[in-house]
């Protein structure tokens, strides 16, 4: 069967043309296109390593902003609270210290009040004291007289130490 | 772009059958044109159908375009023959007279060029090499010339471009079939050896495919339909599959693993065979697609002439759907000079792809089953 009869010539051109255009498209086509090809890809990647690159700087960014912010949240929230503290305590403070110095007014009132008192009671004492010996000096002083008359004498004496 | 490709050829057919239709109804043939060789069919009423095929699909030393009656329109080719007896003769293939003459001691017999000496007998003592520019040949040259403008300018753009350039115009057609030749042909099989083998690769897929598309040209030779040609191609493939072996492939081939004693005897001389059955069937698949191709559009071109031959209303009423098959098949030509292209590119890399990891598993595994491949 002729078809199925490689011939000599063809085989020969064959070789030498496939040869030859293998070289001149590798070395005129193939280098160039592939060279020009992967550059491109590699830009590419590049560019999109550098976008991806470049977006997770602004999210690191972002991140860095947002503990910031929120380190400023806390700072602002621990000295509002510090102030509300020391606030508070003052208050506490001074309330305490106007306690202290009222319980202390008190304490000096009521010493004050009790030494009157002690010496007011001193003094009646005394004037009750003077008091008795007057009227027992002039009971005494009585009785050497008359017994009815000491009995209504007492009994003025002390009528009138009751209206004194 | 293979869709414009696809109506170009059919519309091509279509003018062209009808012409040979319209031929046919007017003996008395007006202007002609060059006509696809559908219309060679009924100009040798006495040929046999099948033979006319046989001769359309095979090589010759002339591109015939049409006969009518004694006027053949034929483009007479160089012939080269060199014979260490006789030396170097080159002349043109008119000289022949359509193979009723002989020139300078050579005589045509059905396209094959024998010596003959002064008496005019077959001179069986002189050794005749034909190198001659057959119609393959210098098609083949064309699909080169072409195949090397369009590629080198499309570098020359790359270049002058530069990385930071969009393709343009003819970039943007030949650029995807290359980034698929690298990334899903070379890459997936060679790993990180394809940058060897791409230019290789590239340029085997390249030049099937131009001499496929033109093979298709109504009227042109069939080059990829040629046995020889295809040969060449595959033994190139076995060539480069035989360089990238190493030891490893080789112990694998004389000494296959994990298998017993017995079975090793037997699998040596089949792993043996395998090396050259590859390139073989390479050869083979290229080849037959393509002639098949080409026999069955023949095929059904020449169903309106068998027709038309046992009655001229039968010829006529077959012609449309002659021509629907016609036009079918032709599209179908197209997506296989695509498809054959890819896969002799595909398994030359797969096959070379097999040297390297002779490492793991059985090679035949993986490789056998694409065999089947048509």
């Amino acid at each position: 069967m002729e078809l199925l009869l490689p011939g000599f010539g063809i085989i020969f051109w064959t070789l030498i043309a496939f040869v030859v255009v293998l070289l001149i498209l590798k070395k005129f086509a193939w280098k160039p296109i592939l060279k020009t090809l992967k550059d491109r890809e590699d830009n590419i990647a590049n560019a999109i390593a550098s976008a991806e690159k470049v977006k997770q700087e602004m999210a690191q960014l972002k991140n860095e902003n947002e503990t910031l912010l929120a380190k400023a949240r806390e700072e602002r929230a621990t000295l509002l609270k510090e102030a509300k503290e020391t606030a508070d305590k003052m208050v506490a403070d001074a309330q305490n210290k106007a306690k202290a110095e009222y319980e202390r007014i008190l304490t000096d009132a009521q010493a004050a009040i009790v030494q009157q008192k002690n010496s007011a009671l001193a003094d009646v004492k005394n004037q009750v004291g003077n008091l008795v010996i007057e009227v027992a000096e002039k009971v005494l002083r009585k009785e050497l007289s008359n017994k009815g008359e000491q009995e209504t004498f007492i009994k003025q004496l002390a009528e009138g130490v009751k209206l004194n | 772009m293979k869709y414009i490709l696809a109506v170009a050829f059919s519309t091509f057919m279509m003018f062209f059958s009808n012409v040979s239709s319209a031929q046919e109804k007017h003996e008395n043939g007006e202007g002609q044109h060059a006509v696809a060789a559908e219309k060679h069919g009924e100009s040798h009423e006495e040929e046999k159908t099948g033979d006319v095929i046989i001769h359309h699909v095979l090589d010759s030393h002339e591109f015939h375009f049409f006969s009518y009656g004694d006027i053949h329109a034929t483009l007479p080719l160089p012939i080269i023959i060199y014979s260490p007896e006789r030396g170097l003769s080159v002349f043109s293939s008119a000289r022949f007279e359509e193979g009723k003459e002989d020139y300078n001691g050579y005589r045509i017999v059905k396209e094959k060029i024998v010596p003959v000496d002064a008496a005019g007998n077959v001179d069986a003592s002189v050794r005749a090499f034909d190198l001659s520019m057959t119609k393959n040949v210098v098609q083949m040259f064309i699909g080169i010339i072409l195949l090397l403008v369009i590629m080198l300018s499309v570098a020359k753009k790359y270049k002058a471009q530069g990385a930071q350039s969009v393709p343009t115009g003819f970039q943007n057609a030949i650029e995807p079939v290359i980034t698929f030749v690298r990334d899903d042909v070379a890459k997936p099989n060679l790993r990180e050896r394809y940058q060897k083998y791409l230019p290789y690769l590239l340029t085997v897929f390249f030049f099937i495919l131009i001499n496929n598309i033109l093979g298709l040209i109504p009227g042109s030779a069939n080059v990829t339909g040629n046995i020889a040609f295809t040969l060449v191609l595959s033994v190139i493939s076995l060539i480069v599959i035989l360089i990238s072996t190493d030891g490893h492939f080789w112990a694998h081939i004389f000494w296959p693993p994990n298998v017993p004693f017995l079975v090793k005897l037997i699998l040596i001389p089949v792993e043996l065979l395998g090396i050259f059955i590859k390139p073989a069937a390479l050869m083979i698949r290229l080849f037959a697609n393509m002639t098949a191709g080409h026999i069955v559009i023949l095929s059904f071109v020449s169903l309106i002439f068998i027709f038309g031959k046992m009655n001229t209303g039968a010829g006529y009423g077959f012609s449309p759907v002659s021509l629907a098959f016609t036009i079918f098949i032709y599209v179908v030509e197209i997506l296989v000079a695509f498809i054959q292209a890819f896969i002799f590119t595909n398994l030359t890399a797969v096959f070379i792809g097999q040297t390297f990891e002779s490492g793991h598993g059985h090679d035949d595994k993986n490789g056998h089953h694409e065999e089947v491949f048509v």
